[in-house]
């Protein structure tokens, strides 16, 4: 089993992703720069937060016209699966990997602080280890977060459950409240049409490990690795 | 033929602008409160095509393939020689 994680200049979050894949979650793991693409099939692939291309124009929209990004398109094609987190998930739906995107947050400034998830499906590769309802805490890092559909698209992930994420309280309740950035019926993480495209806003590598405060986001990963182990 | 083509991506009505909001709230305090603004990103392009037709179908593409978001965007582009 091997993971890769997707360099483009400008991500910032590449290394905690590859060192909780490989020091705390123990899969191998490449790091790879974009221009140099994947060079090999990937159980699964991650798209790092940070600011690729400086979020010049809109934040991922440059990422997303690159051609690795046409081969991260045939991986998961091919069923393999991607995690895109905070600046890979504003890429992934630039590409158009999940539908919508990622407005600049309703308050206009740049949010960084824990926040409260509730998992609403974990039937998924990448929620399998979580409780469906469970509340999990792993922060936000970001200024274009606000999670935008029109009403016929929220409908339609609503009813595929495709809404993997919504922001909430500690006791799991979806308030006005508990939504950081103004995001649409408080999504944060959503699934592309074929079931192995994560795209979310919170950090899970950064809440992976004791010492950091939460270790929630770790069984992101660990979910993961047990759907391409069970289905390898 | 070289044309000057002028393009301009606006939010489609209804789209929340944080961005203008903020903008007003700050002209307010400085003594200038509006009942409306919003913002726009304008991008100047010189390039070469067959006619104007080509021209605007090439600035066109350009808008739906990088230069807007059809979720939230809108575009205008105007050809000038």
């Amino acid at each position: 089993m091997r993971f890769a994680v997707v360099q483009f200049g400008g991500s910032n979050c590449d290394l905690d992703a590859a060192h909780v894949l490989s020091h705390v979650c123990g899969v191998d793991t490449d790091l790879r720069w974009y221009k140099e693409g994947l060079g090999r099939n990937y159980d699964a692939v991650v798209i790092p937060g940070g600011f690729s291309y400086g979020d010049y124009l809109r934040a991922g929209a440059i990422a997303a016209r690159t051609p690795v990004m046409e081969e991260i398109l045939r991986h998961a094609k091919g069923g393999g699966l991607v995690l895109g987190i905070c600046n890979g998930a504003q890429i992934a739906a630039e590409s158009g990997l999940v539908p919508g995107t990622f407005a600049i947050n309703a308050y206009p400034k740049f949010l960084c602080r824990p926040t409260h998830l509730r998992v609403e499906n974990n039937e998924t590769p990448f929620t399998s280890l979580y409780r469906e309802g469970e509340v999990i805490r792993l922060p936000i890092a970001h200024k274009e977060g606000r999670y935008m559909a029109d009403a016929a698209v929220l409908a339609a992930m609503n009813r595929n459950k495709r809404v993997i994420f919504r922001f909430c309280d500690p006791e799991g309740r979806v308030t006005e409240e508990a939504n950081p950035n103004g995001s649409a019926e408080n999504i944060t993480g959503i699934l592309g049409e074929g079931g192995n495209f994560l795209a979310m806003m919170p950090h899970p590598e950064r809440a992976s490990e004791g010492v950091l405060g939460s270790e929630d986001g770790k069984k992101i990963f660990l979910s993961m690795i047990r759907y391409i182990e069970t289905t390898g | 033929m070289n044309f000057d083509v002028e393009v301009r991506i606006t939010l489609k009505p209804g789209i929340l602008d944080p961005e203008a909001r903020a903008i007003q709230h700050a002209l307010a305090d400085l003594g200038f409160p509006t009942s409306r603004l919003s913002t726009a990103r304008i991008f100047s392009i010189s390039m070469e095509a067959g006619d104007r037709t080509e021209a605007e179908e090439k600035a066109r593409q350009m808008c739906e393939r990088l230069l807007a978001n059809p979720v939230i965007h809108r575009y205008e582009v105007e050809v000038r020689e």
